[in-house]
This record gives structure tokens, C-alpha cells and sequence, in this order.
């Protein structure tokens, strides 16, 4: 079942890096003044616009296609508009489109979200809690059988999954869904290397001189102290649980449960039936309507998650 | 599964979490303990199933039959399995070093202070990223296209013809294209972030010195962000090794240049699902789970003796 | 050891132990009992009076319909259509769903070329104990042959059926002046006519597909499948493949195939803007063209397949599909009485009306049926056509009992000859020999 993650090589890569930066934190990194205010460069900056560009003109190209109806998709270039504008149509037809089912699709994505991002960021950050600051045996093996467990294509562990979930009574269920999502193996690794750093051990011991109970102390000491990081976590179990496509996949039957990423790949598929009514432009305006929420939310969180990024340049 | 990004594969000696043997055990166990029984049950099970599934077969005509460790020498001589490791070891080679150093230049750049809208230039960049694998690989799907895509409208205007980027001998580095796309903004920023908390100091030392820019970033600013660029490509080769995604949505486009044994998890989910050969996908998704960790903790290690 | 880790340790035993319990009762291919079920019309009759719930599983647009009618009918029933996926994605569902033996639909839609294997390893009920073998004069050959999925037993009823026509922009024919087509030698001729008229357009497009490709075999009168029981023979080169192959390499050879792929998008702007001039493609065409290809409404005829012998009238099926009773879904006279209604009774009609093509005799030769004027093809008759060609499909041709996989692989063998310089004969037998060997490993006597 990773094949979420397959797909996201780099992105994977790029995840865990972040914890190794966080390493540095303790050291102090003021932007270094003694350079002065660099000169502003027109030709790096001309340079950059080339991967800017990269970046930006297949979105462009989603946003232009979906201001198109079926018909003028099939008539207009890619890039530029069609004569009619058809946006506001496609969007109430989207969330009209048989009986309004999308609309109870993105409500399954977001309870799978809420539930199931915000449930991994919780154990990942009671356990990242627990690697930083507790000694017990079988600590350090922990990660390993992650690290090992995460390295085997999830594809062929699709079957086994289902069947367990099934004997289970789990499957066509929500949480066939949200169980899965409830593991960030990268979630943990951030929190533990964040909470080693962000929680002073002095201040726990204090806490339970006291004689508070460790659930107190956890919650009321270590989870203040942990906010940035768990801002940081929860954005990429955010994305990961959004854009889950495989794993509901084989596990949800019932179009009443599909998260989004299904539904439209639904949809997608009604092309090719016979009798099937092809509605191209609604899976395009549809995956606009999708991916709209996640930008929002970087866009809104942005102040947060980059302050988690740099929380080591301010601390002294 | 989502969230199982795999974590780097020694990452924790990367960056030795600092710990404080502080407690009674007990309590770590009880708050590790929610993770640990989930993980139990959607990672461990799944793959102690598959380990038992292994030393079986399953015929259609025969039922089951116990076969010890036929599958791991199947496995080992398949040509197809061995074809398809091939295929991602080179698109490994290319399109991580692409990527990253798309990525690292970026970062670099921004880093600079050099840049006009250095936050716009952030942001944007970043954006794919919120884009689902699958509808990423949709929208280039349809960019693609020769006829009536955006391939298709570049030919129209200028009167060329340009090789279909859906042909078997492209298809690859169409498929490249596409992850350098969802994650060149991804790396930037980490690489970036890294750039970020380099020490003042050391620049200092390095103004002293008279150092030029050229001189500060291969000085300075690349060996203190050599641990982010060493996770960066280890997960970059589990990413590779585990591509599944867009090869299986391009598919549909391109079903002559795809086949159904593209990748190794594309490989065992054909197996699984198409040709009903569960004991023999659950085989080879595990030989392939060794051989990762093994290329992943090697990269690992080299990187890091050459980084200390 | 902590007690805590000692418990989780248990835990995890515990787990593995449910995984492995999964496994025990997975195993696959002991689908049911071989006892002959047997359920007659007053059992059928009870059933409806005593209603309850079915679940469905089906892709079939018109069953929306069908189902409300049908729950309309008998007030106790509740229909539960759930589109578990196209094809094969539902299978894969199904698949799962009978492994784990849970969660098993009631009735399931399965293509005519799938239901060998469900059929082979019992996990689809005979109707034959139901009544159904009295409804074989009901439909037309082809169908009927599909649901026997080479076996004894009739594992499901006709839902609709594909006999193939040739749909053609009658614009850009009468354009560029090209006579419709009516053996497969002038089709060629027409290809090329048309592409030097206009380097844009093509006669069809095809970039390999195991369904039409069988489809073609099917009417060039090759039987490349000969299935008996476990015993399987394949073989490609017989006198019709070979017929097929050299038409279709000159296609390939020639670049007269529009290398777009089949309900693509580019594949819908094609139909449209008259770049892919025909289809030869299953009856239920009329109903995507009508959705998908709006703007080209009134520019599209149909006419008879073209023949490899001038004057024949030689047919074939593409596509299709009939509705199943798993072995493992519950309620089977009331699944048995809900199919019977949607595919031999009141169902029919509502769904031609819906624009599904029928596998009913009756509604085939109904004048109500063959005088339906189609605006979408400037009003022409079409169903006549179509009619025609359901009576003169051979009912003698069989798919493989695992042509689910076969077709799955049909891409990665027969598929380079429309990528590379390999011959399409070659691809056949490539197709072959690994349909060949992975019938061998799945205990078939296969014979080459």
C-alpha cells in the first residue's frame, strides 16, 4: 500500500530531510548581516522564472480547461481559452452531477483527513515524544522495522491488507480508509528528532517533581513546546491522506464512501463504458476544485510551516 | 497508506535524535504504543501474510500447494522482474540528478538574496506538490497528446514535429518528467531550509578569507547541507525503486510503451491483480524490499563516511 | 521485558495469526459446492413476496432504472446498484470479495470474454437448476454462447450484447467521395484514400486491443481458443488469423491507424472532428457517440461489417456483458427473479430505451425495435443493421477460461507490432506462447 508513496519518490525523499535540518536548530543562524543586502540579480532572476514557469503552466493549463464544456474541449488548443467561458457552469455541474455526489465525496476526504491526518499526527507525536525522551528496550529496533517495513512495494501487500481488513469487517467502511492513513513513519521521525530538541529535559523532570502524572506532563508541558513541529507534520499527512488514491481503491466498493481522488478517477472511467456518458470537462474542474483546498491551506499555513522550517535560525 | 513516506533508511544515525534516558520504560512503550499497534497491524501483518503467501502456490486448476522457496528462485530468474529493476535503476540515474539539481539551484538562488519576489518564487514552485500523483499525471497525460494536446498545439504553431512523448522510447523520460514536476518544489525548499541555518559564523570566516560567491557555496554552503542532499537521495531511490503511480495512469495513454510489468510495483500488482498470482507478487514485492534497504543503506553509508 | 512491550508483542502474534487465518479460509478455486442448486418458479415467487435486500454490482447505466421499476414492482425488495468499477476494476473487487468471502455481491455484471474463469472455478452459480436453460430461444446466438463460458452450465443471463457495424463519418466520406466500404480489401483501399487526402485523418485508430483484435478473429472465422474443460488449445495462425493479420499490417505498415487509443480524450475529439472516419465496434456504440461526440451528431451512418469474402455476412460479437449470481451471495431466488426481470422481462425494454442494445430475440426482431429512426445518424435506422448482424455471429467461437489475464497482457506482446517493426503475426504468437505458459503454471493442459 505505498503506492501513495510510490508515486511520490522525491517527495518522500524530501520529507525526511527535513528532520536533518532540524539538527542544526541549537546553533544560531541570525541571516548572516556581514553580507550586507546583496545586489538583486535581473538574470537569476529571469533564470529562476524558467523552473517558475515549469512549475506553473500546467496549472495554468487545468484552470483555461476547466472554463471549458465537453464540446469545447474537444474544439479548443490547450492553452487558451474557448470562446464560451464555461467555469461557473462546470463548477454547478460538478457539485450537482448525479444527485450531487461530489459533494458527499469531498466530505469523505475530509473526514478522512481530519481522522486520519489528524490521528497520524497524534500517535506520531506521542511516539516521537516517547523515542526522544523515554529509555526503554527495543527503542532503537523500532525504527529499523519501520524503515524495513516501508521498503517493500505496497502493491503486492494490497491483497493481504484486504483480506485481513475484510475478515475483519473493515472494508467499505470509512476507517478501511483512515487505519492505514493513521501511520507517518516520516511524522514520527520528525517529531522524535523535534521533540529531542524542543523539550529540555529539565523542565519534565520539574514537571514530575511536582508530582504530576506523565499524561499531564505530556500534555501540558512537552505538547506546548512541540506546536511548530506539529503544525509541519500535520500538513503532510494532510497532502498524503488528501491525494490517497490506491488504498481506497481497493478497499472501498460503495460510491457513498470514495474520497475524492476515486470519484473523479470514477467519473474519468464513465468514458469508457458502453452507454457511459464521457464528462471530461467535470473530472477537470473537479481536480481543480480538489487541489484547491490543499494550496488554501499551504497558502494560509504558510507563515506556520515555513516558521517550523527555520524554528532553528531563531533559537539562539 | 498514504502517509508511509519511508522515513530514510538509517536516518536516525543521520541525525542521532538526542535522547534522555530519563524515565521508567514502561511509560515510552505507553506512549509508543498507539503507533506501534496500528503499524502491527496495517505494516507487520500484511507482510508476515505475504511471507507465508511465498512458500505457496495457487493454481486455478490445483488449488494450493505448499512450495518451500520455488517462488525466491522464480524470482531471482525472472527475467521480467530483473528487466523492470533495470528500468527504474535507469530512471534513478537520470531523473534524481536532474531533479535535485533543479532543485538545489533553486534553493541556491533564493538563498542568494539575489531574486526579485524571492517569496512568490517560493511559493510557486512549491505548489505542485498539492497536486494528487494522479491527477498530475492526468493534466501531463493530456499536455502529451500529438494530436490535440499541448505537444500537438507547440507542432501547429511552428510547423514542426516533434517525437510523441508517449512512444516507447520516450516514455520513460516522460514519466520523469512528470516526478521532476510534482517534487523539484519539494526538494527546493528543503534544500533551502537547510540553506537557511548554516551558521553565521561561518560565513564570517569565509568574508575574512575574501571568498567569492562560487567559493562560499562550494565552501561552505554545500558541505553543511550534505546531510539533507544524502536523505534526499536515498528516499529518492526508494521513491524510484516503488514507482507506480504515473506509469499506471499513462498506461491507459500509452498501453504499447507501458507494459504491464513496467516497474517492479507495477510488476507485482499485475501479478496480484491481473493474473491472480498473489503467492508469486507477494515473492517478489519482498525480494524487491530487501534489495532497497540493502541499495538505500549502502548510499547511506557512503554518503555519510564521506560527509564525516 | 516490560509487560507493556510483552503485550504488544502479543499483539502483534495475534495479528499475524489473523492474517494468517485470512489465508486459511482465502484459498481460492473452491468457490461452492458442485451440487446442482435448484430453484423453481414458487420459490422465485416466494422470494418476492418475502422481499429483502440484493446488492448489485454493476456498471450498466440502464439499471438504474431497471432497479427502481423493479423495487416499484415488489415493494419488499430493495435494490442496491452499487458501480463497484468498469470492467476490470470490478473484477479485481470481485476477486477480492470472493477470496475473503465477504462482502460477495448477489449479482454481479461480468463481460462474456471474463465468465470462463468464475465459471471454471464454480464461483458463479448455474441457472440451469433456475429455469434459464428454457430461455436459451430468447436470445441471440452470440450472447447465449458467451454465458455458457465454455462449459455445461449457463452461469448467468444476457445483459446486451456487441454485434459489430461499421460506424462511419458519412461527411468526410462523401468529402474526399469514398464509397462505404464493403469487404475488408476496399476498406484498405479506403484508408488510403483517405490519408493521401488528407495526411490528418485516418480510416480508424487502434493502438491494440485484445477485445477488438479477438473480435476481428471472431469474424475472419479464426477460432484461436479451443477450451475443454482443463484441456485449452491456442493457436493463431489458422486460416482466418491469417486473413486478419495480412489486412491489418498493411494498415500497420502503411501508418493508415491513428495511433490514439480508445476512449481517450483525443480519441473522443477524433470521432468529432472527423480525423478517425470509422468504427468497427459493437452495437451499443450509438449511446457514447450520441454523449461523447455531440458535435459531430448527424455525420455519423452505420453500415454491415466488411466482409472478407465479397458478399458474405459474416458477424462477430465486441463487447458485452450478462448479469451473474455469485456462488457466495446470499438471497439467489431473489437475485435469480431480479436478473430474469432486467434481462428476459420488463427490464428489457426500459433499458433499450435507455439506449442499451438488447441480447432478446424479441426485442431484436420487434418492428418497434428496427424502425427506431437514430437523429444522431441523420435518421437512419440503424437497429436493422445491428439486428442483422446479432443473427449472423458464429455462436461456435470460445475465450479462454483465463482470458481476463490473456487480455491484460495483450499490450505488452501484440502491442509492439504497433510500436515497433515487429509483424503482427510475430506479436500473435508472442501473445500465444505466453498465454500458453501461463496456463501451463496454472495447471491447464495446454496444447500448442
Amino acid at each position: 500500500m505505498t503506492v501513495t508513496t510510490t508515486g511520490a519518490s522525491s517527495g518522500t525523499a524530501t520529507r525526511r530531510t527535513r528532520p536533518v535540518k532540524a539538527v542544526p536548530r541549537l546553533r544560531s543562524a541570525r541571516r548572516r548581516p556581514a553580507a550586507g543586502r546583496p545586489r538583486r540579480s535581473v538574470l537569476l532572476t529571469v533564470l529562476t522564472s524558467l523552473v517558475l514557469l515549469y512549475s506553473l503552466v500546467p496549472l495554468l493549463w487545468l484552470v483555461i480547461s476547466a472554463t471549458k464544456t465537453q464540446e469545447g474541449l474537444s474544439r479548443s488548443s490547450g492553452l487558451w481559452f474557448d470562446g464560451d467561458f464555461a467555469l461557473w457552469g462546470n463548477i454547478t455541474e460538478t457539485f450537482t452531477y448525479h444527485d450531487g455526489v461530489f459533494t458527499r465525496w469531498l466530505l469523505n476526504t475530509v473526514l478522512y483527513v481530519v481522522v486520519g491526518a489528524g490521528g497520524a499526527t497524534f500517535l506520531a507525536v506521542l511516539g516521537g515524544y516517547a523515542l526522544a525522551k523515554f529509555a526503554f528496550p527495543g527503542r532503537r529496533a523500532v525504527f529499523a522495522v519501520v524503515i524495513g517495513a516501508v521498503a517493500v512495494p505496497g502493491t503486492a501487500l494490497a491483497v493481504p491488507t484486504f483480506l485481513m481488513f475484510s475478515n475483519l469487517g473493515l472494508t467499505n467502511t470509512p476507517w478501511a480508509v483512515i487505519i492505514p492513513s493513521l501511520i507517518s513513519p516520516f511524522g514520527l521521525y520528525l517529531m522524535w528528532v523535534f521533540a529531542g530538541e524542543a523539550i529540555p529535559a529539565e523542565l519534565l523532570e520539574a514537571a514530575r517533581m511536582d508530582g504530576a502524572s506523565e499524561i499531564r506532563v505530556f500534555f501540558q508541558v512537552a505538547l506546548p513546546l512541540l506546536a511548530p513541529g506539529i503544525v509541519t507534520v500535520s500538513l503532510f499527512t494532510m497532502v498524503a491522506t488528501w491525494n490517497n488514491y490506491f488504498l481506497p481503491l481497493i478497499m472501498i466498493k460503495d460510491p457513498d464512501w470514495y474520497p475524492l481522488t476515486l470519484g473523479l478517477n470514477s467519473w474519468n472511467a464513465q468514458a469508457a463504458t458502453a452507454g457511459g456518458q464521457p464528462v471530461f470537462n467535470l473530472v477537470i474542474t473537479g481536480s481543480l476544485i480538489t487541489i484547491v483546498p490543499l494550496i488554501a491551506a499551504f497558502l494560509l499555513l504558510q507563515k506556520y510551516w515555513q516558521s517550523g522550517l527555520a524554528a532553528g535560525s531563531v533559537k539562539e | 497508506m498514504t502517509t508511509l513516506h519511508p522515513p530514510a533508511a538509517a536516518a536516525p544515525q543521520l541525525a542521532p535524535p538526542p535522547t534522555r534516558r530519563d524515565r521508567r520504560s514502561w511509560a515510552g512503550w505507553g506512549f509508543l504504543a498507539p503507533f506501534v499497534i496500528v503499524f502491527a497491524l496495517v505494516f507487520l501483518a500484511p507482510i508476515a501474510y505475504s511471507l507465508y503467501l511465498s512458500l505457496f502456490r495457487d493454481r486455478l486448476i490445483g488449488g494450493t500447494t505448499f512450495v518451500g522457496l520455488d517462488n525466491y528462485t522464480a524470482a531471482l530468474q525472472d527475467e521480467n522482474f530483473w528487466a523492470s529493476l533495470g528500468r527504474v535503476s535507469l530512471f534513478l540515474c537520470v531523473q534524481v540528478p536532474v531533479m535535485l539539481g533543479i532543485a538545489l539551484l533553486v534553493a541556491l538562488a533564493l538563498d542568494s538574496g539575489r531574486l526579485y519576489g524571492k517569496s512568490f518564487f517560493r511559493i510557486s514552485i512549491f505548489l505542485p506538490y498539492a497536486v494528487p500523483a494522479v491527477v498530475a499525471t492526468l493534466m501531463w497525460g493530456f499536455m502529451y497528446g500529438t494530436r490535440f494536446g499541448l505537444v500537438g498545439d507547440i507542432d501547429d504553431a511552428f510547423g514542426l514535429s516533434l517525437p510523441d512523448p508517449l512512444s516507447p522510447g520516450l516514455v520513460l523520460a516522460s514519466i520523469g518528467n512528470i516526478v521532476t514536476w510534482e517534487f523539484v518544489g519539494y526538494n527546493m525548499l528543503i534544500f533551502y531550509s537547510a540553506l537557511r541555518v548554516i551558521p553565521q559564523s561561518l560565513y564570517e570566516a569565509a568574508e575574512i578569507d575574501g571568498a567569492g560567491q562560487i567559493r562560499v557555496i562550494t565552501a561552505i554552503k554545500l558541505p553543511a547541507i550534505r546531510g539533507a542532499l544524502v536523505i534526499a537521495t536515498i528516499f529518492s531511490i526508494i521513491g524510484s525503486f516503488q514507482l507506480f503511480n504515473e506509469p499506471s495512469v499513462l498506461q491507459k495513454l500509452a498501453p504499447n510503451a507501458i507494459t504491464t510489468d513496467y516497474t517492479p510495483n507495477f510488476y507485482t500488482y499485475s501479478l496480484s491483480f491481473s493474473g491472480q498470482q498473489q503467492n508469486y507478487s507477494a515473492t517478489v514485492a519482498l525480494v524487491m524490499g530487501v534489495i532497497t534497504m540493502v541499495i538505500a543503506y549502502v548510499v547511506q553509508l557512503r554518503g555519510m563516511r564521506k560527509g564525516a | 521485558m516490560p509487560k507493556h512491550s510483552r503485550r504488544l508483542l502479543g499483539g502483534i502474534g495475534l495479528l499475524t495469526a489473523l492474517a494468517l487465518g485470512a489465508t486459511a479460509c482465502g484459498g481460492s478455486g473452491d468457490g461452492g459446492s458442485d451440487a446442482k442448486k435448484s430453484v423453481s418458479a414458487a420459490d422465485v415467487q416466494a422470494a418476492l413476496k418475502k422481499g429483502g435486500t440484493l446488492t448489485v454490482w454493476a456498471w450498466e447505466p440502464t439499471l438504474k432504472q431497471v432497479a427502481a421499476d423493479f423495487e416499484k414492482e415488489h415493494p419488499g425488495v430493495k435494490v442496491d446498484l452499487v458501480n463497484a468499477g468498469t470492467g476490470n476494476d470490478q473484477y479485481k473487487a470481485l476477486q477480492n470479495a470472493m477470496s475473503a468471502k465477504k462482502g460477495v455481491p448477489d449479482v454481479a455484471q461480468v463481460e462474456y470474454y471474463a465468465m470462463g474463469q468464475y465459471a471454471l472455478t464454480k464461483q458463479l452459480t448455474d441457472l440451469k437448476g433456475f429455469g434459464a436453460d428454457k430461455l436459451s430461444a430468447s436470445f441471440s446466438p452470440g450472447p447465449w454462447n458467451g454465458v455458457k463460458a465454455g462449459g455445461d452450465g449457463i452461469y448467468g443471463l444476457p445483459m446486451d450484447s456487441g454485434p459489430m457495424a461499421l460506424f462511419y463519418n458519412k461527411k468526410v466520406f462523401d468529402k474526399y467521395k469514398i464509397k462505404v466500404p464493403t469487404t475488408w480489401d476496399e476498406y484498405l483501399a479506403a484508408a488510403r484514400t483517405l490519408h493521401t487526402a488528407d495526411p490528418k485523418a485516418y480510416i480508424t485508430n487502434d493502438t491494440g486491443d485484445a477485445g477488438f483484435t479477438t473480435s476481428m478473429l471472431w469474424q475472419a472465422g479464426s477460432r484461436p481458443y479451443k477450451v475443454d474443460g482443463t484441456k485449452v488449445k491456442i493457436d493463431f495462425a489458422d486460416a482466418g488469423a491469417e486473413k486478419y493479420t495480412g489486412t491489418w499490417q498493411k494498415l500497420l505498415d502503411d501508418k493508415l491507424l491513428a495511433p490514439v487509443t480508445s476512449w481517450s480524450d483525443e480519441w473522443y475529439k477524433g470521432l468529432g472532428d472527423g480525423t478517425i472516419a470509422t468504427l468497427a465496434i459493437g452495437a451499443w456504440m450509438p449511446a457514447n457517440l450520441a454523449s461523447g461526440v455531440k458535435n459531430a451528431a448527424g455525420d455519423w451512418r452505420v453500415a454491415p461489417l466488411p466482409q472478407w469474402t465479397a458478399g458474405a455476412h459474416a458477424s462477430a460479437e465486441n463487447g458485452g456483458s450478462a448479469l451473474t449470481l455469485p456462488e457466495l451471495g446470499k438471497n439467489e431466488a431473489l437475485a435469480y427473479a431480479f436478473v430474469e426481470y432486467a434481462n428476459a422481462g420488463k427490464g428489457v425494454a426500459t433499458r433499450v430505451q435507455g439506449g442499451a442494445f438488447p441480447a432478446t430475440v424479441a426485442q431484436l426482431n420487434s418492428p418497434a425495435f428496427q424502425n427506431t429512426a437514430f437523429p444522431y445518424f441523420g435518421g437512419q435506422q440503424a437497429n436493422k443493421i445491428f439486428a442483422e448482424s446479432a443473427a449472423n455471429v458464429a455462436d461456435d467461437w470460445s475465450y479462454l477460461p483465463y482470458q481476463v489475464y490473456a487480455n491484460s497482457i495483450f499490450n505488452d506482446t501484440v502491442g509492439k507490432a504497433y510500436v515497433s517493426h515487429t509483424k503482427l503475426a510475430d506479436g500473435l504468437k508472442t501473445w500465444q506462447d505466453a498465454s500458453v505458459k501461463y496456463g501451463t503454471e496454472q495447471g491447464f493442459t495446454v496444447e500448442k
